[in-house]
């Protein structure tokens, strides 16, 4: 067969290579470009090979970040998906009730994360805070700027309030796409609650669930916004998550070298747990029944 | 074992689903639930489960008035349109599933579900998941699961419907035969006619919410007992058209007349709903006695190994059925014929009152 040769196909697709070399590529090389040298002012640079990489993965300091990291997004994975999925279970399933639950609950999510991170350092204020002042006259000690522990908790409970919304969303849609019939035949069978949630609502959510699981992780992994507005991540270095370091570092102190290695790291770990996920979500999906 | 309906009635949102209907089911039979779709055929199957309560009635099983037992304390086992297993488990934990709530031994089990997979052909797949088997053999899981069971009454709703055509007719012929290894009462909703008579047993005709005959399917099926039934117990639907008849025989529409037989010639004069069944309208005259009308043709559908005609012949629209591949043109002028021996006769209140295998003294009108 004659292969027609039409060049003028490239112009085509010209404005898509043009987006996404400004978009992605080129940013994204500058900060190669970055982590392999360092800068001084007056844009003199030195090629330092990996010497930057090296140092980061000898610093305590990452080490301590990355670890309070995965602390936290596990604690997140732990409260917000059982908490989702018990919301979504406990919701009205049709009716004017539903649709009430359905905005009251996304209401949370349209929220700026920069808004809720306000919302909460005011509320748990010790002096003016609702939270802070109730418990602080119920005579517990509670203090999100000076102790840790409360600074923790405070940035837990206020992602938990901001992202299980989305949890229970999606388990929801998950449960109301269950034909009835299957919890007929359930009844007929006389099986119990626990049964009935075990082995058919659980394994019909677990698509939806795999999502939220991998969706929650992603974003409580790059947590940014909400605990630098609330504690700045403090106190000391408490609630110094892996990008409030990463712009500690990068703008703070103006460290490009360290802080392009870091970051280059940082998108290179989440890429490799997301991917591991992924990966064992498709395999398992094939071992066990598809929603 | 009897399951008995004492007009069972069901009603709502201001919508009545099934008017006060009686029923009485016997142990060991096969019972088919026949009407077009939304004719209540499942809300009269989720009354007799006890998935829904009656509005008016009772019911009662062996004579016992079960009207107010939750379905969880009744003894049934329902098959569902779609194919309904639980998703997780292997296909021997589903059929066991049903067993191990009623606290059978492990032995027991065993061998009960090893029973219910050679009779439903499903050993070689006892140990995949629902999804991993085809949709003929996830139907025959649940069918497993509700036989496994043991329970005195089988509900199955369109089981069916969703499978393709050949699967179909593979579990069709597979239904009678658990049927009389079960010993329970069966009861089996179709919107097929054709099923209703492969299946055999007895029919109980449905439309709009109301049981309009239930009987042996053959009975059923020869003398349907009013128009309705007639209609709903032939696919495509009973042809009509009205005629009167008087001392010389039955006048039609168009002015033709034909004369009776002795068996029709005690029939009252008057007005009378003449109707036949779709096979019997024919294209040439092979017959003597067969009377022939101008038609019109409006659509045809080929089937295959047959074709069915829709014609307008004298304000009334017939589908006729033809053997083999017929080739028409729409708006093409035919000639049709009827053998008079084939009609059936209703009266002005739609009731039956002569059949090819019935005579007017014999129907008690």
């Amino acid at each position: 067969m004659q292969k027609t040769v039409n060049q003028r196909a490239w112009f085509l697709v010209l404005p898509v290579l043009i987006l996404v070399a400004f978009s992605s590529v080129i940013p994204m090389m500058t900060v190669v470009n970055y982590s392999f040298q360092d800068s001084f002012g007056e844009n003199i640079f030195f090629w330092v090979g990996l010497e930057w990489y090296k140092e980061l993965l000898q610093s305590e300091r990452l080490w301590d970040a990355f670890g309070r990291q995965l602390l936290f997004s596990f604690i997140i994975l732990m409260i917000e998906i059982p908490l989702g999925i018990l919301v979504a279970l406990s919701m009205p399933k049709k009716g004017f009730s539903a649709s009430i639950c359905l905005v009251l609950m996304s209401l949370p999510l349209l929220i700026p994360y920069n808004v809720v991170g306000t919302i909460w350092q005011v509320f748990g204020r010790a002096d003016i805070g609702l939270l802070g002042r109730l418990l602080s006259d119920l005579g517990i000690s509670y203090n999100y700027s000076q102790n840790a522990f409360d600074a923790w908790v405070t940035v837990i409970v206020m992602d938990v309030w901001h992202w299980t919304s989305l949890v229970a969303l999606l388990a929801y849609a998950g449960l109301r796409s269950i034909p009835r019939a299957y919890y007929q035949a359930a009844m007929i069978d006389q099986a119990s609650r626990w049964s009935v949630f075990r082995f058919i609502e659980l394994p019909k959510m677990r698509g939806v669930l795999m999502i939220a699981i991998l969706l929650r992780f992603m974003d409580s992994f790059m947590i940014y916004t909400e605990p630098f507005v609330l504690t700045g991540g403090g106190p000391g270095n408490a609630t110094t998550f892996l990008s409030i370091d990463l712009v500690k570092m990068a703008l703070g102190q103006f460290d490009l070298g360290p802080a392009a290695a870091f970051s280059l790291m940082y998108f290179l770990v989440i890429l490799l747990i997301s991917y591991v996920f992924y990966t064992v979500m498709i395999t398992v999906d094939k071992d066990e029944a598809k929603p | 074992m009897s399951l008995r309906l004492q007009s069972v009635s069901k009603i709502s949102n201001g919508e009545t689903h099934i008017y006060p209907t009686n029923l009485e089911l016997q142990k060991g039979t096969m019972n088919v639930l026949l009407g077009p779709t939304s004719s209540g055929k499942t809300s009269l199957m989720r009354l007799m489960a006890g998935l829904d309560r009656p509005d008016t009635g009772k019911i009662f099983w062996d004579g016992a008035d079960v009207t107010k037992k939750r379905v969880q304390d009744r003894d049934i086992a329902m098959v569902y349109q779609q194919f309904v297993n639980y998703p997780s488990m292997t296909v021997y934990d589903n059929i066991a599933s049903p067993l191990k709530i009623q606290k059978k031994s492990s032995s027991e089990i065993d061998a009960k579900v090893k029973e219910m997979a050679e009779l439903l052909q499903l050993t070689s797949v006892i140990d995949r998941k629902p999804n991993e088997i085809s949709g003929g053999q996830q139907q025959r899981c649940a069918m497993a699961r509700a036989l496994a069971k043991d329970v005195g009454l089988v509900l199955m709703d369109e089981p069916l419907a969703n499978l393709d055509y050949k699967l179909r007719e593979e579990l069709r012929f597979e239904i009678p035969r658990l049927f009389e290894a079960s010993g329970s009462i069966f009861v089996y909703a179709t919107t097929e006619p054709e099923e209703a008579l492969l299946l055999g047993g007895n029919t109980a005709t449905l439309w709009n919410g109301q049981v309009t005959q239930y009987g042996p399917a053959m009975d059923v099926y020869r003398d349907p007992l009013d128009e309705t039934t007639a209609r709903v117990y032939s696919d495509p639907p009973m042809n009509f058209v009205s005629v009167r008849k008087d001392g010389a025989g039955v006048h039609f529409p168009d002015g033709q007349l034909t004369r009776l037989n002795e068996d029709l010639a005690s029939l009252s004069d008057g007005e009378y709903r003449a109707g036949f069944r779709a096979h019997h309208l024919e294209m040439s005259d092979n017959q003597s006695g067969s009377i022939e009308f101008e038609a019109e043709l409006v659509v045809t559908e080929l089937t295959g190994s047959d074709t069915y005609i829709h014609v307008d012949v004298m304000d009334e629209r017939w589908i006729g059925l033809m053997p083999g591949l017929q080739t028409f043109e729409v708006g093409q002028a035919l000639k049709i014929c009827l053998d008079p021996q084939n009609f059936f006769y209703f009266d002005k209140d739609r009731k039956l009152v002569a059949s090819p295998n019935r005579k007017p003294e014999e129907s008690g009108i």
